[in-house]
């Protein structure tokens, strides 16, 4: 093919355009939760932004958003896994898996359960001491129920040094992804796995199956079997093709919003312990009522967590600014989101105060001094 | 997810003498954090209720 033809095939096939990634944080630079945590057994989000891990008995890990990152690249974050206790023998149904999740409204462009159904590539940067053979999968969670599947094998050649692996999925034909703000599908990095997993022909990519055990046969590793054991990652990118094409670079503030319609923190400022940005009123003698402004649309109805929780040395009250604190009973609920609207409302419990307050003006109130209160809103996949 | 003395949440009294709307969340233990998961099913949170309660293995008291 002459470079005219590739040019054309590659603006056709639109991984030239902009916004070509369909990952959000691919290159971890953005983690608004914290940038390590320890001592993690289950599954959940924990550093950087929309990387999940999905972990069931395999071992323990110390997660970080790291430094360490491919030379030459223009990466400066990378996500680490560092295995802190190792499980030498997994159990059958036991994992370790780097899950990333798309919503479903996002994928529509892939036509899946369609004749068009378009392949993906995906691509990513991965440095390990633990040499050996991977499968990257991806889950379609599709509008019958049903959990298709198709992966492809990746190897790690050389210890201890940055690599750029690609991986191409043909689309599926036969399934339909939800047109919603639902989760859609799924790349899942496998690091470890049971045989429950293992045990049947891997299907090598070629084709969609919800059989189990036929999902990552070429697995090779268990990435949890000692503590010498680490893992990282970068440049994580999914685009329309079969061509992987250089990582697209975007500014922080683009992509800390795109994380934010997942998940956000409203922390307090000054040192009074006022949560900036949250005014509420007294709803009755035994409940405040807050609006929470946003700075993106959640992606859906949010669970609201305080941070400490509110029953942790009496730490939350709505504050009647220079009257008087009401200490919380509850936790925060939330009261009503609507989709693509850029506040949500909130409800907490709180001691009977006199009718005269009813009707005034609050913000919550953290007074056990603590530098980092805040309210968290998890609208993640 | 670990997730332990699930009751359901009623929602806030609006207006004095009108009820609130009922079950609009789950009051819960999450890995030990204590929140409120709205009854969405979109929500992460919720979903794995569902899922534990449909393996049996959570049950969601009435609310107060």
């Amino acid at each position: 093919m002459s470079k005219a033809a590739e040019l054309a095939a590659l603006i056709g096939s639109q991984t030239a355009q902009g916004n070509k990634n369909l990952v959000k944080n691919g290159s971890m630079v953005v983690s608004q939760r914290a940038t390590s945590s320890t001592s993690i057994t289950t599954a959940g989000y924990y550093t950087v932004d929309r990387q999940y891990v999905e972990i069931n008995n395999a071992g323990t890990w110390t997660m970080t958003q790291s430094d360490d990152v491919p030379a030459g690249e223009g990466f400066a974050k990378s996500f680490k896994y560092d295995c802190t206790t190792a499980d030498t023998s997994l159990g059958t149904s036991h994992y370790f898996i780097h899950r990333y999740s798309i919503e479903g409204q996002d994928l529509q462009q892939l036509m899946y359960g369609t004749s068009s159904a378009k392949p993906v590539t995906i691509s990513f940067f991965v440095k390990s001491n633990k040499t050996g053979t991977y499968v990257c999968e991806l889950q379609q969670l599709a509008t019958d129920g049903s959990f298709p599947r198709s992966g492809k094998a990746f190897t790690i050649n050389s210890a201890n040094t940055w690599e750029k692996k690609t991986v191409t999925i043909n689309g599926n034909t036969a399934k339909f992804t939800p047109d919603s703000n639902a989760r859609g599908m799924d790349i899942m990095i496998w690091l470890a796995a049971g045989t429950d997993f293992t045990s049947g022909t891997f299907n090598a990519g070629n084709s969609w199956t919800t059989t189990n055990n036929e999902r990552v046969g070429a697995l090779t590793v268990n990435i949890a079997d000692s503590t010498a054991n680490e893992i990282l990652f970068t440049g994580l990118q999914m685009e329309i093709g079969e061509v992987a094409t250089p990582f697209e670079h975007e500014d922080f503030a683009t992509t800390l919003e795109k994380c934010q319609r997942y998940y956000f923190e409203s922390k307090r400022v000054g040192a009074g312990g006022v949560d900036y940005g949250q005014v509420g009123r007294i709803s009755n003698q035994v409940q405040g009522l807050y609006t929470q402004p946003l700075p993106t649309p959640l992606r859906g109805s949010p669970t609201i967590t305080a941070n400490p929780a509110y029953n942790t040395g009496s730490s939350w009250n709505n504050n009647l600014s220079g009257v008087t604190n009401v200490t919380w009973t509850g936790a925060p609920a939330l009261y009503s989101w609507h989709a693509n609207k850029n506040s949500v409302e909130w409800s907490v419990a709180q001691t009977s105060i006199a009718s005269g307050y009813v009707g005034m003006v609050i913000q919550p109130y953290a007074n056990t001094g603590q530098s980092e209160n805040y309210i968290s809103f998890d609208a993640e996949l | 997810m670990n997730i332990t003395n699930a009751k359901y949440r009623n929602g806030p009294i609006i207006i004095e003498g009108v009820a609130p709307e009922a079950n609009i969340g789950v009051d819960c233990l999450i890995d030990g954090k204590h929140v409120v998961v709205p009854t969405d099913p979109a929500n992460r949170h919720y979903a794995e209720i569902l899922k534990q309660v449909a393996a049996g293995e959570l049950t969601i008291a009435d609310a107060d």
